[in-house]
């Protein structure tokens, strides 16, 4: 059985080194549509790929959070990227492969993938 | 309806969420002999009214307002009772809700459990303030999951770390293997 002391060594390690993460005002989020039409349309893979992105390229000031239903069903899965100070942008029709590339154009390089927002799809 | 049971946890933990839960106990039992897979998902939210439950597994009843219908608890119902199994849920306000699913494990509409990892990391990395307990048993064997445990041990170390999340998924990876004996679920 796995057991927990690895844990203690990963906070040896870890502690002097993490920024915490600063409070949900300053942070930009990252709101991924879990409600039923959302999981069932695959969501929990999306949720993965940014979760799984945002860790890897040690993004900071980035929250990735779970929401219940938007009320764009049939859009799901439904990611909105909300950026203090900034417009929100909803993202559609999301999967992990769209989210890979918008971790990179967007949350890391600044600029909407508009092909990928609502009112593309609209 | 979903292709696997962890997708419908994952759906009805968002009921929890929801209801300002500051703790979530999931309990995964495969009892062998019994045939039974038991899924019991409880939580410390906000509870509803006799009113509000007696409405919980009504696909059209639920408080968001954004749709007018609501399929996470009725779909759950729904999964275990065609597979001859039973469910429960039990609320009390201020409190919290209790859900108890039982599938009859040998049906061949029984789904599978799926990726419960997958479900676990997602819950813990989505939600940073609320706390996950996790209990999986095959007959004799089980090993659990507890949030609170894994903050004591960290300390100011967040949880949604690649190191840590790395280190959780392979303890859930490892445990339910190790549970399973080989069996998938």
């Amino acid at each position: 059985m796995k057991s927990l002391e690895e844990l203690a060594a990963i906070r040896d390690k870890m502690q002097n080194v993490v920024n915490l993460r600063s409070e949900a005002s300053d942070c930009t989020r990252i709101v991924v549509g879990m409600a039923t039409c959302g999981i069932a349309a695959g969501a929990r893979p999306v949720l993965k790929a940014f979760s799984d992105g945002i860790q890897e390229k040690g993004i900071k000031d980035v929250m990735v959070i779970q929401e219940g239903c938007i009320g764009l069903c049939q859009y799901e899965p439904v990611v909105e990227v909300i950026t203090p100070g900034k417009e929100k942008v909803t993202y559609v029709n999301m999967t992990s492969e769209k989210a890979a590339e918008v971790i990179e154009q967007h949350i890391i390089g600044g600029n909407v993938v508009t092909k990928y927002t609502i009112n593309s799809a609209m | 309806m979903f292709p696997e049971i962890s997708l419908n946890i994952l759906d009805v933990v968002q009921n929890s969420i929801c209801a300002r839960a500051s703790l979530v106990e999931i309990t995964v039992s495969i009892d062998t002999t019994a045939d039974t897979l038991t899924v019991i998902i409880m939580d410390d939210g906000c509870g509803m009214s006799e009113a509000e439950l007696s409405r919980a597994v009504d696909p059209f009843y639920t408080t968001r307002t954004t749709r007018k219908y609501g399929f996470g608890v009725p779909f759950f119902k729904a999964a275990s009772e065609m597979t001859g199994g039973s469910f429960e849920i039990s609320s009390e306000e201020g409190e919290g809700t209790y859900i108890k699913a039982v599938f009859v494990l040998s049906h061949i509409d029984r789904m599978p459990l799926g990726d419960m990892t997958g479900t676990l990391i997602s819950l813990i990395n989505a939600n940073c303030r609320i706390d996950f307990s996790y209990n999986y048993s095959v007959d004799e064997k089980r090993f659990s999951l507890d949030t609170r445990q894994l903050r004591a041990i960290l300390g100011s170390v967040p949880l949604n770390i690649p190191e840590v999340t790395g280190y959780i998924t392979r303890y859930l990876e490892e445990n339910t293997a190790e549970v399973n004996g080989g069996i998938k679920y």
